[in-house]
């Protein structure tokens, strides 16, 4: 093979993050054992149509070899009979069989190297586990005897105690104790998680590590099932099993083959008739050109190189079912926080009350921040940064008030008595009216500018001072927002002429919530929604025909994880949403959804393609052999010869060494997927309407003259 | 005047026709299908069979009603030819002898009307009438009935039931047939088509020698022949006797007439979807293969090939002089484009590949426009082979109009679509495998040697499997082989697609609908109609181009 045609690498998919589309000529070589091993016919019946060659195959094999024994009396035919043709075309039969059986090793082999990349953090540790756990008098099992075993042999509700250093035996739930865990194994992300008992922080994942306190840990899996394995099997290809897609796919496939044993059966009794019977070896190759090997081929490839694109993507699948459903999504429903907006509120404006300059504003702002160690206080002194207001140093003798939920406020006070406040509106004007009434007209306009930002969705912070002598002053308010993601906006306009609807989840109230829903882009939103409000949300989109995809992480997410189409938990969260829902997100990036249903889409895109590009095929193998076959007897076909091919035999064998070698060729895409790219259906279609029904009506032209080309070389042919 | 310019106006004269009647007739026929109230006729017509026009009927029962009806009229029609002697107005015609009355009874039942006998020469009127007439009626409702059934199908949400045969077949015949089929008598018996119970008149020509001039009810036979795509003529000759197609424009009439029904069905199926732009998609497909078809055959005809032709201007051979090649190429395209099958030229005596474009007609699975109601289901069972693979191709689980193709949908399509041309190859085929079989073909029945001859037997099985009915003349198919095997591609080529389009029509109905996004693959858009156009092709010529070339092709290019 050249390596021009499989260097190609990447998708176009984007914030994929590991690249390993790799596709090289050492792992074509390192999957012909497992293409040899395949060829057993009680693997091959698996597959309909490459079962149907192998017979064939195996078939002139046996004329191959009887050829010599006997004579040529018995080949009466019109077609090309030489022992060198009848050898040529089983050999490159057996070829299109190994091939298609390479396709599959080679994905399965990126799957297993997938896999044994998640394997390695499975090694075998040994577990503390907790002879009789006493749930009510020793919650942190100080006095309890230990058990040293394998965590292999650990099993569902079992105790373990895993302390500082020490790999965590398997999946489970913290029921007592704090601690900090390293998680990179899994999602390599290298900053340590705290992982504590009770709510939805408790989960923790089998071969991560402890790095600081005592945990004690319910197991919740047995070995061998836990995600991670589950996953494994289903990249490895072990545990695969045919999606509904792929199930109806195969009934075409197979339809279509039954079809072409039919035409190619009744040949040699009608072409007997005009004396123009064919030979064996040649309604062979026929049948073979004509049945579609490419798609049947590449079939299983394409199921398992979109699983290992999830995992690429740090995503573990349950099933194959489930990638594909992500591709049919029509609602996804996004959780604000993290998703859409960057969880923190930052500061975008400042907006002093009259009488008041814009940079004392600022500056009684900042000063109040400089200690301030939340979010919401560093983006204002980011904000005073950005506008050219110098940062005043801490100075000495302050004290920084926090922020308490008594107070509501926080800010700084001075050596010299004088104090700065920033907080909740009617808390600070509280504060500052202590040193007397503010005038009505202030009072007026504060709230003016409090609710113009509330409704705008940001959170207004209302900024005072009082000097030395206590005399309190309002400064202004600071604009607290939601921030956005930036290209989220494009993103799911995207979506929307893909056809998928994204709904944004929040708690916040419908005045911010409608106002951050329209800054990002989506398409509605449920605001104050509670996970009763989440299901029934799902349930009334699922009632209109709508599927539905959503993330979550909590134990209360977990019906709507399950009753979701596609529902992505994230590593994050508790074995419950883990188990509800039927992927996991092991980076616990809610953002990622976007991604899988765009997998899903690649998927199907890739499996259309080369079905349409494997039938538009056999337009041009027919005007390579039909003419071939029958031009002994009757030349006028030899007007259908367009290829202007050397000879009969040579036009068959090239017909059939295309056939085998086009399989190589789309391995690589078919490890790749077809590039998808969100924009309009028609324009989708119309793409690849093009490139492979056209291009797969043009393409076997060129590629068997040349084919042809190169065959007429060879003496006899 | 050249035969462009006459292609042109004849075409244009039946497209503006039919353009004027796609609408009101396709709506009407949806009315028909949809409404809840019945006439007093068909009322009192319910109480006598015993059938509750309300209720309704899942697909399995809908397919016995079907399967039992059909089987009625076979035996009728059977036994109505074997007791011809003692039957009224049988022109002292002895009773039909047995395997010509099996396959002459599949024939009529399932719309194919296959002869394989000379009418004049074998029925009396009262089997014209009693027999072959009513299934005229009874074999066109029936396929629109299927083909309503499957719309049904794909228009409901969650409904266990895809109608009631029993009131589709009588509203069929009592609301659309017989109104449409008593007007376009009327109007033939104006232009001189005869319609009496006169016996045949032996005369004494002026040149001394003797001639026969034949009577019968023949406007009557000849306004359901076209209109119910059945193609069964009166006279041996079929439409291109005088008496059954007197002028040109009868005969553009009776294009007409069996292009109507077919080209209005597109518009019924968009009206009970909900959405006419889907009718006109489909229309678009069969209007397109249609014009392109008879243009080519035109082309082929006009200039010929051989001497004679050369010298005639065209290859008149076969053709009648007062139709001309294009009254004669636009007939037959029409005629093996619809399942009908009639015919007012020898489709024997067109060019190689003239005959060879009239035999990939029907190879296209009669979709353009196809039968009366199996025009119709036929091309929506390539249309969600299509959609399948298209939808793929946009990155989501194929729908057409709002229902999910999985496995089971996809096999029912698929079946269909294989059934036909397995008949017709394994029927084609068989002639010659079997020796004695072979013998019978090739000494008998065939009447030209070689190529010639084989094309013929492949248009025997063509028609047959697909239930055109349109013979290549030429060969002598009242055989034992042809008379039982070709009743059996008939019977088999009707029937089975049949119970796997109404499988189908189950499983659609069963689903709920998935509401149309913008990520839904628009099937009323050009793109659509260009893929079910290349669809339809690439299906046709993949199955069918060996034969084609051990025959026409081989022929046409020597």
């Amino acid at each position: 093979m050249s390596t021009t045609l499989i260097t190609k690498t990447g998708s176009s998919l984007p914030g994929q993050r590991k690249a390993s589309s790799a596709f090289s000529a050492s792992q074509l070589l390192a999957s012909i054992p497992g293409a040899l091993r395949k060829l057993d016919p009680r693997v091959m019946w698996h597959n309909p149509v490459m079962f149907v060659v192998e017979i064939g195959a195996a078939l002139t094999t046996v004329l191959a070899i009887a050829q010599p024994f006997l004579g040529s009396s018995a080949h009466t035919t019109a077609s090309p009979t030489s022992p060198a043709f009848t050898w040529a075309i089983t050999v490159w039969l057996w070829l299109t069989v190994l091939f298609a059986n390479m396709a599959e090793a080679v994905a399965e082999g990126r799957g297993k190297a997938q896999a044994k990349s998640l394997r390695d953090s499975r090694t075998t540790t040994v577990a503390q586990r907790v002879a009789s756990y006493d749930e009510t008098g020793d919650p942190g099992a100080e006095r309890a005897d230990f058990q040293q075993i394998a965590s292999a042999e650990l099993t569902l509700g079992d105790t373990v105690v895993v302390t500082a250093g020490e790999l965590i035996p398997g999946d489970g739930d913290i029921i007592w104790g704090i601690a900090s865990v390293d998680e990179s194994a899994i999602t390599g992300e290298s900053a340590p998680v705290v992982r504590e008992s009770g709510g939805d922080r408790s989960a923790v994942t089998g071969g991560t590590r402890v790095l600081s306190d005592r945990i004690v840990v319910r197991i919740t899996s047995k070995p061998g099932e836990t995600f991670v394995d589950r996953m494994i099997k289903l990249v490895e290809g072990a545990s695969r099993q045919k999606t509904p897609n792929e199930i109806a796919l195969n009934i075409l496939l197979a339809s279509l083959t039954i079809i072409f044993v039919v035409v190619v059966l009744i040949i040699n009794p009608i072409a007997g008739y005009s004396n123009a019977a064919q030979s064996v070896p040649v309604l062979v190759a026929l049948l073979v050109c004509l049945i579609p090997t490419t798609i049947g081929a590449l079939l299983s490839a394409i199921g398992i190189a979109g699983m290992d694109r999830l995992v690429q993507h740090n995503v573990l699948a349950m099933s194959g079912r489930a990638v594909e459903a992500a591709g049919d999504v029509t609602t996804l429903l996004l959780d604000k926080t993290g998703t859409i907006t960057y969880g923190n509120r930052q500061a975008a404006e400042f907006n002093a009350v009259s009488g008041v300059a814009q940079r004392a504003l600022a500056e009684a702002a900042s000063a109040s921040s400089i200690s301030d160690p939340t979010p919401e206080g560093k983006s204002i002194l980011d904000l005073a940064v950005a506008q050219g207001i110098a940062i005043p140093e801490s100075a000495a003798g302050s004290v920084s008030v926090p922020f308490s939920a008594q107070t509501r406020m926080s800010g700084i006070d001075y050596a010299d008595g004088s104090q700065v406040r920033k907080g909740a509106g009617s808390m600070v004007i509280a504060w500052v009216e202590e040193s007397g009434k503010l005038p009505a007209k202030t009072l007026t306009e504060i709230d003016g500018l409090v609710s113009r930002i509330a409704e705008a969705g940001g959170t207004p912070l209302v900024v005072a001072r009082r000097d030395k002598a206590g005399k309190g002053q309002l400064l202004g308010v600071v604009y607290l927002k939601d921030v956005v993601k930036t290209g989220l906006a494009a993103r799911f306009a995207d979506l929307r002429r893909m056809g998928i609807r994204t709904v944004m989840i929040t708690g916040d109230n419908p005045l911010t919530a409608k106002a951050i829903a329209a800054e990002a882009g989506v398409d509605n939103f449920l605001a104050e929604a509670t996970p009763e409000d989440k299901m029934a949300l799902i349930r009334k989109e699922q009632e209109g025909g709508n599927l539905v995809a959503m993330t979550g992480d909590g134990t209360n997410d977990a019906p709507a994880l399950a009753q979701a189409d596609v529902g992505v938990a994230m590593n994050t969260g508790t074995s419950a949403a883990k188990e509800a829902g039927n992927m996991v997100d092991l980076d616990s990036d809610p953002t990622k959804l976007i991604d899988i249903v765009g997998i899903g889409k690649q998927l199907l895109i890739t499996r259309g393609a080369l079905t349409t590009f494997s039938i538009a095929n056999d337009v041009a193998k027919y005007f390579a052999i039909i003419p071939a076959m029958f031009v002994a007897s009757y030349p006028g076909l030899r007007a259908l010869n367009i290829l202007f091919l050397h000879t009969p035999q040579s036009a068959i064998l090239s017909a059939v060494v295309f056939n085998a070698i086009i399989i190589i060729a789309l391995i690589p895409l078919s490890l790749r997927g077809v590039r998808y790219r969100p924009t309009t259906v028609s324009k989708i279609l119309g793409r690849n309407l093009w490139i492979y029904g056209v291009g797969g009506l043009i393409a076997p032209f060129i590629g068997i003259k040349l084919i042809d080309l190169v065959i007429s070389l060879i003496p006899g042919f | 005047m050249n035969n462009t310019w006459l292609f042109i106006l004849q075409a244009l004269t039946v497209i503006v026709v039919l353009g004027l009647l796609y609408r009101p007739l396709g709506g009407y026929m949806a009315h028909v299908y949809t409404t809840q109230k019945n006439l007093r006729v068909e009322r009192g017509f319910y109480r006598l069979i015993g059938v509750d026009p309300a209720s309704e009927q899942t697909w399995p029962v809908y397919l016995r009603s079907l399967l039992a009806f059909s089987l009625i009229g076979v035996l009728l029609v059977y036994l109505l030819q074997r007791i011809q002697e003692w039957l009224p107005l049988s022109l002292g015609l002895p009773p039909v002898e047995q395997g010509l009355a099996w396959n002459t009874a599949i024939s009529f039942v399932t719309n194919t009307n296959w002869q394989s006998y000379s009418p004049e020469l074998t029925m009396g009127y009262t089997v014209q009438i009693a027999g072959l007439a009513v299934q005229n009626f009874a074999s066109a409702a029936v396929g629109i009935a299927v083909a309503i059934a499957l719309v049904r199908g794909l228009s409901r949400r969650k409904s266990l039931t895809i109608g009631n045969f029993w009131v589709d077949v009588t509203r069929g015949i009592l609301r659309i047939l017989l109104p449409l089929s008593v007007v376009a008598a009327i109007i033939l018996i104006v232009a001189g088509v005869i319609q009496n119970f006169n016996p045949f008149e032996h005369i004494t020509t002026i040149t001394g020698g003797s001639a026969v001039i034949p009577g019968g009810p023949v406007a009557s036979q000849e306004a359901i022949k076209e209109i119910g795509t059945n193609g069964g003529g009166f006279f041996n000759a079929n439409s291109a006797h005088p008496f059954e197609n007197p002028w040109p424009w009868t005969s553009i009439f009776e294009i007409i007439l069996m292009l109507a029904i077919p080209f209005a069905l597109p518009r019924t199926f968009g009206k009970m979807v909900g959405d006419n732009r889907q009718g006109y998609a489909i229309l678009s497909v069969m209007g397109i293969f249609w014009i392109a078809s008879a243009a080519l055959l035109t082309l082929l005809e006009s200039v010929g090939s051989g001497t004679a032709s050369q010298l005639a201007g065209a290859a008149m051979e076969g053709k009648e002089t007062r139709f001309g090649i294009v009254g004669s190429t636009l007939f037959g395209t029409s005629s093996t484009l619809t399942s009908t099958g009639a015919v007012n030229a020898m489709h024997d005596s067109f060019t190689s590949l003239g005959g060879g474009l009239a035999m990939l007609n029907m190879m296209l699975g009669e979709v353009a426009p196809g039968g009366v109601g199996s025009g119709l289901y036929g091309i929506l069972a390539v249309a969600i082979v299509a959609v399948f693979v298209a939808g793929l191709m946009v990155g989501r689980t194929p729908e057409y109009l709002g229902k999910k193709l999985g496995g089971r949908e996809i096999k029912m399509a698929s079946i269909y679509i294989l059934i036909t041309p397995t008949i017709v190859l394994l029927g084609t085929a068989l002639s010659f495998a079997i020796p004695a079989v072979e013998a019978s073909v090739t000494g008998t029945s065939m009447a030209n040697p070689g190529l010639h001859g084989y094309s013929e037997v492949l248009y025997a099985f063509t028609s047959a499997g697909n239930n055109n009915g349109s013979a290549f003349a030429g060969l002598t198919a009242s055989t034992p082989w042809f008379d039982t095997a070709l009743g059996v591609a008939m019977l088999l080529g009707r029937f089975l697609p049949m119970v796997f389009i109404l499988a189908l029509a189950g499983s659609l109905a069963a689903q709920d609908k998935v509401p149309v996004t913008a990520g839904t693959l628009p099937t009323h858009r050009p793109q659509f109609i260009g893929l079910l156009i290349g669809t339809i092709l690439i299906v046709s010529a993949l199955t069918y181009l060996p034969v084609l070339a051990l025959g026409p092709l081989a022929e046409g290019l020597k």
